[in-house]
């Protein structure tokens, strides 16, 4: 824009003026312009960047206007005015001083007075600590995953027992630990639970329903693959939880009346494992046909293709869209809160009836949504590094 | 044609038996190729068409083995806790209490199945408002992260990982909070004449509808129609003569300008119903719900993060050769986005498009949470009512899937007519 409108300012000025010619060819007209602001440097980006005319400029600062005004309006209620802390007396803590900054303050002190029951629900309060490794667990179990070097056949076997180590410290019974029932879980470790055990276990349901969909000499195979993906990627989740909250009982035959959890556990892997069999789908048919021709050629029997040549590949291909899959699940195990499962946001929910805290919410929200974000954040950063690693490693 | 069948076959024949009489070797290759010789099927292990037929059996019959216990376990269990089957609960009086309704309901009198129609539209409401609005606001944003102005691009930007990294249920908790903490009605904001936002909602001027709006709404139907023919018409003139008359005069002749008139002719009422405080609550008006704000608000900006990442992908599909192109060629910037850009960005934003179209249709089930009275939510209380939660979790299935396929039906057919016409 600018560099056009000093041309034709160039070319006007030069017109006044008399144009030495040579040999009846006009000279290239004299440039009296000031030169173009170039080359880096604080005022020349700006100018590129946010005052490159007259509508930018007026957006910038009417954007620079608007969000000037709220980082500080949130930093005067979140940090000026917020209450850190309450004073405890006998009849539990004295939350005047929230009441009394309510409207021009934050209440952080309901998340001081709250957390562990917002982290580990209704976990007996002196058992919290087992709840508490179980996260680290499950934290060093994504970092150990993600991690490409442990990319190898014995990473199972880390799932496998990290699992286990998992399900032994939840429920204890066992070395001296006292035993919790299911029905007093909560909080954080629910979250992580559903949705890497529903990874864990409707991964190779995925895999499976995949080829079957793939398969081309067996059609009722792939009619019942196909029913089944379609079915639950056309209906909400929400319709498969209350499934397993109110059908899934009159299934069971009489006397077997499976734990709440493990039955949204049950939908949860039903339903990812519909999203994920698309996903490995298409890692299936981004593999050149000559991988399939060549393993064929070889006189390999479709198991052997398939484990030898073409799942080593294809889920390789599905990695980064796997991890945003993940990143989907982990926040639609959100959904059980509707089934009165007490995962990390039922009992941010739950903190807030208490009558001391009531009218809190939004503290207690942001804080919850915080949580979220880092973990779904995190994921996704790594999903999108390793998605430009390996167009990187393809395109060589 | 049968004659010209005929002698090309001759004229192929007379040519083989040339070659024969010639002596010269026939070219393997222009003989017809020998299909492979065709294997009896036979009953043993070693035939593939064997092995995946009995395959196939076994898998089938372990599945209806299975299907016919969980049926066996259910009617024992049904026949046990006393619950009736079938869908004659449908015609029974609903008793439920619903809010916010498009068609007229009494509980006292109306049955399950008129509650559930409710749910039904409730649903749609939601729906249509929030795919209208998310595409706009999405694509608002996709463009704005593409600005070449940084501190939009950085906004857009930060705007569109938050929303996608925080999951939609608690967006919908906090907005709900949000608008619950709004002031009682007699403290309620007073931004424009006849509109009130209060924690009942927003209360806005309701225009009663009378006779002459549905001619006047006839009239605009005819008046789309004939804007249609017209430009057809247009087209036509523009590929014979290649001068396009103007349309958009016609158009607003037909589709502004007419339906106005005959409301006008008609008497042109116009009435006006207002808002009026009185004692605790407000009186007339129409009022948006804070569940359905609160609904449509959080589908909406959840939704538009992921419509903003499409928008933005399909623009960066197009490569800037091909404005350079269109621009070499002599057209408008405007022609150029039109004719050249975006049928070329749409066929790669159509399909993510329609997911994410579905995806806020299915998430609009999340209202339940909140206590809007969709589908979902009158379907749970129907069942909690009923005890035939096998016929209530039907329903809502089949709603789900009605919708979903019938998007993507249209949708598909979209994306054909869009699609690159290759050889």
């Amino acid at each position: 824009m600018a560099s056009s409108e000093t041309t034709t300012a160039r070319l006007s000025e030069a017109a006044g003026e008399p144009v030495p010619s040579l040999a009846g060819i006009p000279a290239a007209p004299i440039t009296r312009a000031r030169p173009a602001i170039t080359g880096a440097g604080p005022v020349a980006w700006a100018r590129t960047n946010l005052f490159s005319g007259w509508v930018s400029t007026a957006v910038t600062l009417a954007l620079i206007y608007v969000l000037g005004r709220w980082i500080l309006g949130f930093l005067d209620w979140g940090i000026l005015h917020a209450v850190w802390t309450v004073p405890d007396t006998a009849a539990g803590p004295d939350a005047s001083a929230c009441r009394d900054a309510k409207g021009t303050g934050a209440c952080w002190a309901v998340i001081g007075e709250k957390y562990r029951f917002i982290l580990f629900g209704r976990y007996p309060y002196d058992e919290q600590w087992r709840p508490a490794i179980v996260i680290a667990l499950f934290i060093g179990l994504y970092i150990v995953s993600a991690m490409r070097r442990f990319w190898r056949p014995e990473l199972l076997l880390v799932w496998v027992a990290t699992l286990t180590a998992i399900g032994v410290l939840m429920w204890g019974g066992v070395l001296g630990m006292e035993f919790v029932p299911q029905d007093s879980w909560g909080g954080l470790p629910i979250t992580l639970i559903l949705s890497t055990f529903g990874l864990a276990f409707s991964f190779p349901l995925a895999v499976v329903v995949a080829l079957g969909r793939r398969s081309t000499n067996l059609p009722a195979v792939k009619a019942l693959c196909v029913v089944y993906v379609e079915l639950i990627r056309g209906v909400p989740l929400i319709t498969l939880l209350f499934m397993a909250s109110v059908m899934f009982p009159l299934f069971m035959p009489p006397g077997l009346n499976p734990d709440k959890l493990l039955r949204a556990q049950v939908a949860v892997i039903l339903f990812a494992g519909a999203y994920l069999a698309e996903v490995i789908r298409g890692g299936l048919q981004a593999l050149p046909k000559g991988q399939y021709e060549a393993a064929d050629a070889l006189g390999l029997s479709y198991w052997e293709k398939t484990g030898f040549i073409i799942l080593p590949q294809a889920l390789r291909l599905v990695i980064p869209p796997l991890v945003n899959t993940f990143i989907g699940f982990f926040k639609d195990t959100s959904l059980v809160l509707i089934i009165g499962i007490f995962d990390l946001l039922t009992s941010g929910k739950v903190a807030i009836t208490d009558p001391t805290w009531q009218g809190y919410s939004t503290e207690v929200y942001l804080v919850l949504a915080a949580i979220y974000f880092a973990f779904c954040f995190v994921m996704a950063r790594y999903s999108r590094g390793l998605e430009t690693e390996f167009s990187r490693t393809v395109r060589r | 044609m049968i004659l010209r069948h005929g002698t090309m076959v001759a004229a192929a024949w007379v040519d083989h038996e040339d070659a024969i009489m010639s002596g010269a070797a026939i070219d393997p290759r222009l003989q017809p190729a020998r299909a492979a010789p065709k294997k009896a099927f036979s009953l043993s292990w070693s035939d593939p068409r064997f092995r995946n037929i009995v395959w196939q059996v076994v898998i089938l019959g372990t599945i209806a083995a299975i299907v016919w216990y969980l049926v066996q376990n259910t009617n024992r269990n049904l026949t046990a806790r006393r619950i009736a089957t079938g869908f004659d609960f449908l015609a029974r009086t609903a008793g439920i209490p619903i809010g916010e309704s498009l068609i007229d309901y009494d509980p006292s009198i109306h049955t399950y199945g008129r509650a559930l129609t409710i749910g039904l539209l409730n649903t749609l409401k939601v729906a249509v408002v929030g795919v209208v609005i998310a595409t706009i606001w999405g694509t608002l944003l996709g463009v704005a992260r593409l600005s070449k102005n940084w501190l939009i691009a950085k906004c857009a930007a930060v705007y569109v990982e938050v929303v996608r990294d925080i999951p939609l249920l608690l967006q919908l908790l906090f907005w709900y909070s949000a608008l619950q903490g709004l002031p009682q009605p007699r403290n309620s904001f007073h931004p424009l004449p006849g509109v009130f936002l209060s924690n009942r909602g927003v209360k806005v001027p309701l225009v009663e509808w009378e006779q002459p709006f549905w001619w006047a709404l006839a009239a605009l139907a005819i008046g789309i129609a004939g804007t249609m023919a017209w430009s057809r018409s247009a087209t036509r003139k523009q590929e014979s003569t290649g001068v396009r008359p103007k349309v958009w005069p016609v158009g607003l002749a037909l589709m502004v300008a007419f339906p106005v008139a005959i409301w006008a002719v008609l008497g042109a009422p116009f009435d006006v119903e207002m808002p009026v405080l009185r004692g605790f609550n407000f009186v007339g008006g129409a009022t948006l719900s804070p569940e359905y704000g609160a609904l449509t608000i959080g589908l909406v900006i959840y939704t538009s993060a992921y419509i903003a990442e499409i928008v933005r992908s399909g623009i960066l599909a197009v490569p800037s050769g091909q404005w350079e192109a269109a621009g070499a060629i002599g057209l408008r910037p405007g022609i150029v986005l039109r004719k050249i850009v975006l049928p070329q960005a749409l066929r790669v934003i159509v399909p993510p498009m329609t997911s994410q179209y579905l995806n806020l249709i299915k998430n609009s089930s999340l209202a339940v949470a909140i206590g809007y009275q969709d589908i979902v939510s009158i379907a749970n209380t129907t069942l909690n009512q009923t005890g035939q939660a096998i016929e209530g979790i039907a329903a809502i299935m089949l709603v789900y899937l009605v919708i979903s396929l019938s998007i993507s039906f249209f949708m598909n057919w979209y994306n054909a007519r869009i699609a690159l016409v290759e050889r």
